[in-house]
């Protein structure tokens, strides 16, 4: 092969390369993200399908027995419909009734079930943007 | 002093504005007055600032709480070391510190180069003081650092305690420093594309910069790891959160730049690529100091409310826009000199390093916005976790990792069959018989891990390898000592040696990466004193409850710590003893009691951490309060109904109540949770971390200058006497 | 009172700082293009310097075979030739960047 011939192979080589990597990317994010939504939003949730549950914990709701803690979460404006969600694990320093919360979940029978060490708690006093500052 | 201080940043904001008008008119006109008048603004910027800084410092020193700043990121109960680290942990003092960073490194550089790149460096100095005046201007009108309180409060509301760590006193300014390090490249990039004047000068005069930015946001990020660690009580140290990615997405596109830009030193090729990565690498460090900036990933909600979004944005716009556009219109300029001589060669491996690592920037970027992306398109957030991540960095570091390895075998320009099988055996040999030890020792639960190891292994023997030859040659040549040989094989190639070594410090880190994340064994229990869990071979037994009340060293109460120690025991060995504790911090809040405050606030956990180089065994505890809350509440009542208590005489009740708190809390502890994690190989990462930066040190070190003379016509032996010389 | 203090006295040494070239007039105006040029065959005779350096030290640690060093070492050597001729045509056309 002459080497303008060959250059322009290698050319199509990596462009066919990242264009496999870049369908990969989007076809994956978009197949295993989970959606954010609030309890308001979760009630045509299927079962079996992951959520990423914003919101806050309702008063007055959190218990727990021993590594298992069970609490409700309603919408960040405090409305909407109380959605119970079991988590067992151990809640991050900052978990508090009241506080806004993220965590995966998935439906199982009435209620919902948090995904291992997927709960994320927001400070509420010092939330700058950033969680872990720099 | 807050209208020093506000006096200060807008004698900057002018400054810059002047420094840029006065580089550009010096440029444009050929006036070398105005030019060193342009390049003089960036001193006194720099100057200017730290004054700025220097007040803001001082109001922290003091807890003088006129400061708005000082009074919601500070207390007098607040350690006076952290009170000095305090104003970064602020939106304003962050970017205050940003900007003085930028104006210091900006000065260092413009001194450097203030006899040469004389057509460059004007319009580099425009883009220093460009960015200068963006940031100060924030700081006039959008987040003063200055604002200042009609009635100061006696007390602030403290130091967030998730950042009472040392590493954070370190951090931040590491990774400022990075991120700025990084404009400079970017600037004289722009300026190198504006005066057509891309040849080997200005890459040979921002390098040390270059190199600079990659160490500093390189150990930016290491110190983020370490501190979410061993301060985050979950046990990780990556956690592909949005604030790490924006530190990691620049590194690896400099990483790309530093191993590219060697190719056009000496080829003259690839000149677009090499400009494209390096204004690519200055847009990320500001897209970095963005993300974490303006909340845009926390929600699109938080990107409205926030100030810093819009100007940011445009800032980005434009730096992406002008550098399209100055690389479009000066394409002529960038045409390489010469093509690759064979697929076989140092070049070809540098090029395909740079392939993967601008494939892994891309998968971090498009993780890191993908909730952005999704809502765009679908019109719901979604976001991508972990899981995503490491499908597709799995791959491509292992890839990395042995691109590392076979970078070092090749020489240059063109590589024939026997060489390689005379260079390529013993590594690819240290590589086999560590994949067959490892399969022997029975670790083959996980492939990548396992391919990892072996890919170390061939990197180590590789390095290992070089350095042996190199040595070996010198001491053929100049009949020296081995180990005086050795001094002068590196010192004679500061950058060769420094990046192997560089390359041997990844692969450590690599080891203890995928070992750490592959066979790691992580419980969480709930034990009484006196009962014992077994996590890998290790038995853990609760020995006792702790718990203390922690005064600050002005007499008020900082916090209580509840705890427990730990007793360790590793197959038949002799038990150790692990303390770990969580601390409650009082919030500020003032409709709780003040009882009840101290366990509603801030609460960070204190990691019992048994850390070994074979393995880690880390615990932390979350004490059940849940007995002590009656207790809690009764405090609380009997402090609403007592009015007439002087404040002294509350201090005094409250240290009592919280002492009764805390010894009925010993007294009958409740079952307690802890988090035990076993992980193996995990100090690796920060030995391969100190590796890297040793390397990085090696190929920073500034050579010395040679004398230059003009010189006769024996060319010929001009050059092999002026290579004789180091 | 502190803002006195910035206005008294770092806002002009700030400007002094700023408008000493202004006002000492230097104005050393040499041909500023032959002397970027200049550096940047210097930047480029130190590159090939360190590429033949390189070429040396891959062939005594075994990565080229000894007729491809010495084949490569001329050539390398050719270049530097040239860049070192430009040179010095550019120092013998304008003493003054010498």
């Amino acid at each position: 092969m002459d080497p303008a011939r060959k250059r322009t192979t290698r050319l199509v080589v990596a462009l066919t390369c990242a264009l496999l990597l870049a369908c990969a990317l989007v076809y994956t994010s978009f197949s295993a993200s989970s959606e954010a939504r609030q309890p308001s939003e979760l009630a045509s949730a299927q079962p079996g399908q992951t959520y990423q549950l914003t919101g806050r914990v309702a008063k007055g709701s959190w218990e727990h027995e021993g590594t298992v803690h069970r609490f409700e979460v309603v919408d960040r404006n405090g409305g909407g419909p109380a959605v119970a969600v079991t988590y067992e694990g151990s809640v991050p320093d900052p978990f508090r009734e009241g506080r806004e919360i993220v965590i995966d979940v998935r439906k199982q029978g009435t209620g919902f079930v948090g995904q291992p060490d997927s709960l994320v708690t927001k400070c509420p006093s010092k939330f700058t943007a950033e969680p872990k500052s720099s | 002093m807050l209208e020093a201080g506000r006096a200060c940043l807008i004698l900057a904001l002018a400054i810059c504005v002047y420094g840029i008008g006065a580089s550009l008119y010096g440029a444009r006109t050929g006036q070398r007055q105005w030019v060193a008048s342009g390049r003089r603004a960036a001193y006194a910027l720099a100057g200017v600032l730290v004054i700025a800084f220097a007040i803001l410092e001082s109001g922290f020193i003091r807890s003088d709480f006129s400061f708005a700043l000082v009074q919601s990121h500070s207390s007098s109960t607040t350690p006076l070391f952290y009170r000095m680290t305090a104003p970064w942990s602020s939106q304003e003092g962050s970017l205050l510190l940003w900007v003085l960073m930028l104006s210091l490194w900006s000065s260092a550089i413009l001194f450097l180069t203030r006899r040469r790149l004389r057509e460059v460096a004007p319009y580099a100095t425009a883009v220093l003081l460009g960015f200068g005046a963006f940031f100060c201007a924030l700081l006039v009108f959008l987040e003063s650092p200055f604002d200042g309180l009609a009635n100061p409060p006696a007390e602030g509301v403290g130091l967030n305690p998730l950042l009472r760590h040392p590493s954070m006193m370190i951090h931040p300014p590491m990774l400022y420093s990075g991120y700025t390090l990084f404009a400079v490249p970017f600037a004289f990039a722009i300026g190198a594309l504006v005066t057509r004047r891309l040849g080997a000068d200005w890459i040979r005069s921002t390098r040390p910069f270059t190199l600079a930015a990659w160490f500093f946001l390189g150990i930016g990020i290491i110190l983020g790891a370490r501190w979410s660690y061993s301060e985050l009580g979950w046990g990780g140290y990556w956690a592909w959160d949005p604030v790490e990615n924006a530190s990691l997405m620049p590194w690896l596109t400099g990483t790309a730049f530093l191993h590219s830009v060697m190719i056009q030193e000496k080829r003259g090729m690839l000149k677009v690529w090499n400009v494209s990565l390096v204004l690519a690498t200055g847009t990320l460090a500001i897209l970095g100091t963005f993300l974490v900036r303006s909340g845009i990933l926390e929600s699109i909600h938080a990107f409205g409310a926030s100030t810093l979004g819009v100007p940011f944005l445009v800032l980005i716009v434009a730096m992406i826009g002008g550098s399209i556009a100055l690389v479009a219109s000066r394409a002529e300029s960038l045409r390489s000199e010469h093509r690759l001589d064979s697929l076989l060669s140092r070049e070809a491996a540098f090029l395909l390093n740079n392939l993967v690592l601008v494939a892994l920037c891309f998968v971090v970027f498009w993780g890191t916005f993908f909730p952005l992306i999704s809502e765009a398109v679908t019109g719901t957030e979604a976001s991508v976790g972990p899981p995503w991540f490491n499908r597709y960095i799995t791959p491509l570091a292992l890839i990395l990792v042995l691109l590392s390895g076979i970078g070092p075998l090749i020489a240059w320009r063109r590589a024939t069959a026997a060489n390689l099988r005379r260079n390529f055996t013993f590594p690819v040999g240290a590589g086999v018989v560590t994949l067959l030890a490892c399969v022997l020792a029975g670790v083959t639960g996980n492939v990548g891990a396992l391919l990892m190891f072996s890919f170390a292994a061939f990197v180590l023997g590789a390095v290992g390898q070089e350095l042996y030859r190199g040595v070996r040659a010198r001491r053929v040549m100049a009949r020296e000592s081995v180990p005086r040989a050795f001094l002068a094989t590196i010192r004679r190639n500061r950058g060769r040696y420094g990046g192997y070594l560089i390359h041997a410090g990844v692969a450590v880190m690599f080891v203890g990466v995928a070992a750490s994340s592959a066979f790691q064994e992580q419980r969480l229990v709930q034990l009484r004193p006196g009962q014992t869990e077994r996590v890998d071979d290790y038995a853990i037994t609760y020995v006792k409850p702790s718990s203390r009340v922690v005064p600050a060293p002005n007499g008020r109460l900082e916090r209580i710590d509840l705890g427990a120690e730990l007793s360790v025991r590793r197959g038949g060995g002799k038990p150790e003893t692990l303390t770990t504790y969580k601390s409650f911090f009082p919030s500020t809040d003032p409709s709780l009691g003040p009882i009840s405050r101290f366990f509603e606030g801030e609460s960070t956990s204190e990691v019992g951490l048994d850390a070994g180089l074979r393995r880690d065994l880390w615990t932390a505890i979350a004490p059940d309060i849940g007995r002590l809350l009656p207790r809690i509440e009764e405090g609380d009542k009997v402090f609403a109904d007592a009015d007439e208590l002087t404040p002294e005489q509350r201090g005094a009740f409250l240290g009592e109540a919280l002492r009764g708190l805390s010894s009925s809390y010993l007294d009958s502890p409740p079952p307690a949770t802890f988090r035990i994690i076993a992980s193996p190989l995990v100090t690796w990462i920060w030995l391969g971390a100190l590796i890297v930066f040793a390397g990085g040190l090696i190929a920073m070190w500034p050579t010395g200058t040679r004398a230059r003379k003009p010189a006769d016509a024996a060319q010929l032996a001009r050059v092999a006497r002026e290579l004789q010389r180091v | 009172m502190e803002v006195i203090l910035v206005i008294c006295i770092v806002l002009p040494l700030a400007a002094w700082l700023v408008a000493a070239p202004l006002v000492s007039g230097r104005a050393d105006a040499v041909a500023t293009a032959e002397e970027a040029e200049l550096a940047e065959l210097e930047a480029a005779r130190d590159a090939k310097y360190a590429e033949i350096r390189d070429a040396e030290l891959d062939y005594r640690t075994g990565k080229l075979s000894e007729a491809d060093w010495r084949e490569l070492d001329r050539r390398l050597r050719g270049e530097a030739v040239r860049v070192l001729h430009e040179l010095d045509e550019l120092h013998g056309r304008s003493p003054a960047v010498a």
